[in-house]
């Protein structure tokens, strides 16, 4: 399947991962619109410290202890990519307890949020990955 | 192969899953006492707070039974386990047979004896869909409720209910709320945010009777109530496989596959115990989570391809009126403690491992703190300060990092 991958030795630590993800998830199609004066909330965050930093987003895991542990059933995979429906969480946190990578957060509304790899947007395949500047973001079989 | 599962939640929905991962052939047989489709046990405080809906609030989509090959017996208890007959025993006698069984019958409620408990006419538990549709044909608005117990059952109901009744008072034995999770400080950071919600507590104190619609309390002062709720406790629901001869140590004993000390017998779930990592020693977790992935350990392993979970431990995520708490693992060894305003923070280190973490408020990315204690990760190999200061894959040595997100996920 392909994932995406992060190369933390490319990465300049610009943040524009963050707002092409929450630019495709804002469902409004003018940029400036999205995220002007907004806060964003994306579902891919950027870590840094002195001169490290990288991405971390959903991987997807192939035994996703999210999805096993969710409480409602709100979260399941499907072709390998991990979803949340939102309509049936309740916002209990127990997937942020359970993802070992920090990948899931709370979201806008009662709802976590996740990085659904821009399958349930208008994007169709990763923004992120797009939007780097420096492919230290990639989605490709490995 | 023909397998047979008791029970209809977490645990046998994941050993139905487990089972079809491996075996998409043999027939599967789910049996269970609750009339209903699949349901979201922690979901009935929910439903009465309006958050969810009967339809919502189902684990599995309507179709999961077909889709999965599964023919159900709903609202049919199992009364009886032969296993030398290998066969289990219905009410009214009907006897079928099983070549691989689990038993995933959950908690069942405990409710110590109480003088005058008889003289209450409205008195529920908390456990199950038709406790919850029972209390919510109760409950009025001028209703003032007495819940015994507060614990994540008892608190869990109240939030539930607190918009629908006039008062709410908690009465419970220990010196503090979620005992079970919490410790001092936090307790007592919860309790406020409770308070300002209206629940009134009677902390360090237990009903000595009860007369109709007064409850009368050890330390001398009474409660007046329309409405009783139970939430002291919740025990393994062992008795048919005690009964088959099975192994029981507070839970039914089984092995990291699910199996018992009975051949061809799996339990998984709140009935069973498993083996904590984080305290090493046997317990129940009663978790969801923990149900779930022991129901698909014992399905892989019926099915001949054994993948034994091993990794368990304590582990809660819960939050009441928007304040929220994550936990796991054990408050042993050292404890470092962070406090600020709402935002509570306390991790447990022992033997260069943490063992243990409390975080309220701020909850973000608990998971990282969560798979330090599942992977028993020495913490010699993370940078201590950061990890100190919030979870964050920062702390990772650097081919860790490159590891977690540019190698396989988990
Ligand atoms: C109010 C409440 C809130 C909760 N909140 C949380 C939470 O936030 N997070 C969390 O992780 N956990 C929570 N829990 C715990 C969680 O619900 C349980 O850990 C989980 O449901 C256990 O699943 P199980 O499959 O082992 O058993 P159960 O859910 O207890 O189900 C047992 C099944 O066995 C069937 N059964 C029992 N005996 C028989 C018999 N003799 N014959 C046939 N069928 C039988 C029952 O009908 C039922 O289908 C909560 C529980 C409650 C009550």
């Amino acid at each position: 399947m392909k994932r995406i991958y992060v190369n933390e030795a490319w990465c300049l630590g610009c943040h524009l991962c963050e707002y092409y993800c929450a630019f495709a998830n804002s469902g409004e199609d003018d940029m400036v619109k999205a995220l002007k004066g907004v806060t964003i909330h994306p579902r891919i965050q950027i870590e840094s410290q002195g001169n490290i930093s990288f991405a971390v987003s959903c991987r997807h895991c192939p035994e996703p202890l999210c999805v096993k542990g969710c409480i409602t059933g709100a979260l399941t995979q499907k072709d390998g990519v991990i979803t949340i429906d939102e309509n049936k969480c309740v916002g209990c946190y127990t997937c942020i307890l359970s993802c070992p990578y920090g990948a899931v957060m709370p979201g806008e509304g009662t709802a976590v949020q996740k990085c659904e790899l821009c399958t349930r947007n208008a994007q169709g395949s990763p923004a992120c990955v797009a939007g780097c500047p420096n492919q230290a973001i990639v989605w490709e079989e490995r | 192969m023909r397998y047979v599962i008791i029970g209809n939640s977490a645990a046998a929905i994941g050993c139905v899953e487990g089972i079809r991962a491996v075996d998409p052939a043999g027939s599967i047989l789910l049996v269970s006492q609750e009339p209903y489709h699949t349901y979201s046990r922690p979901l009935i405080s929910y439903l009465l707070q309006g958050k969810t809906d009967r339809e919502r609030m189902k684990y599995r989509p309507d179709s999961f039974y077909d889709d999965h090959g599964v023919e159900c017996r709903l609202g049919t208890a199992v009364t009886a386990v032969d296993p030398a007959a290998k066969e289990i025993v219905l009410e009214g006698g009907q006897r079928l047979p099983y070549d691989r069984l689990l038993c995933a019958t959950g908690s069942q409620p405990f409710v110590p004896p109480m003088e005058g408990l008889d003289s209450v006419d409205k008195k529920f538990t908390f456990l199950s869909l038709d406790d919850a549709l029972a209390l919510e044909r109760a409950l009025t608005a001028d209703s003032r409720v007495l819940i015994v117990g507060g614990g994540l059952i008892g608190l869990k109901c109240a939030e539930g209910i607190a918009g629908r009744c006039a008062s709410i008072t908690v009465v419970d034995l220990a010196d503090r709320i979620l005992m079970s999770i919490l410790d001092a400080e936090a307790a007592a950071l919860m309790q406020a945010h409770l308070e300002t919600h209206g629940l009134v507590f009677h902390l360090g104190d237990s009903v000595s009777s009860f007369q109709e619609h007064r409850a009368q309390l050890q330390s001398g002062g009474t409660v007046d109530f329309d409405v009783l709720v139970l939430a002291v406790g919740v025990r393994p629901r062992t008795q048919l496989l005690a009964a088959a001869g099975a192994q029981i140590d507070r839970g039914i004993v089984t092995d990291a596959n699910g199996l018992t000390s009975l051949p061809d017998i799996y339990a998984a779930g709140d009935c069973a115990a498993s083996w904590d990592i984080s305290s090493e020693s046997r317990r129940v977790l009663a978790l969801l989570p923990n149900a779930y992935m022991q129901g698909e350990t014992a399905g892989r392993a019926m099915a001949g391809e054994p993948k034994p979970f091993n990794k368990a431990i304590p582990m809660n995520a819960i939050g009441f009126f928007g304040y929220h708490i994550i936990t796991a693992g054990s408050y042993t060894g050292q404890a470092h403690v962070h406090s600020h305003g709402q935002d509570y923070k306390a991790l447990f280190t022992q033997d260069d491992r943490l063992k243990g973490y409390i975080l309220m408020g701020d909850v973000a990315r608990a998971g990282i703190y969560t798979a330090l204690i599942r992977e028993q990760t020495p913490l010699s190999t993370v940078d201590f300060d950061l990890i100190m200061e919030k979870p964050q894959l920062m702390a990772f040595s650097r081919t860790d990092r490159i590891q977690k997100l540019g190698g396989a996920p988990c």
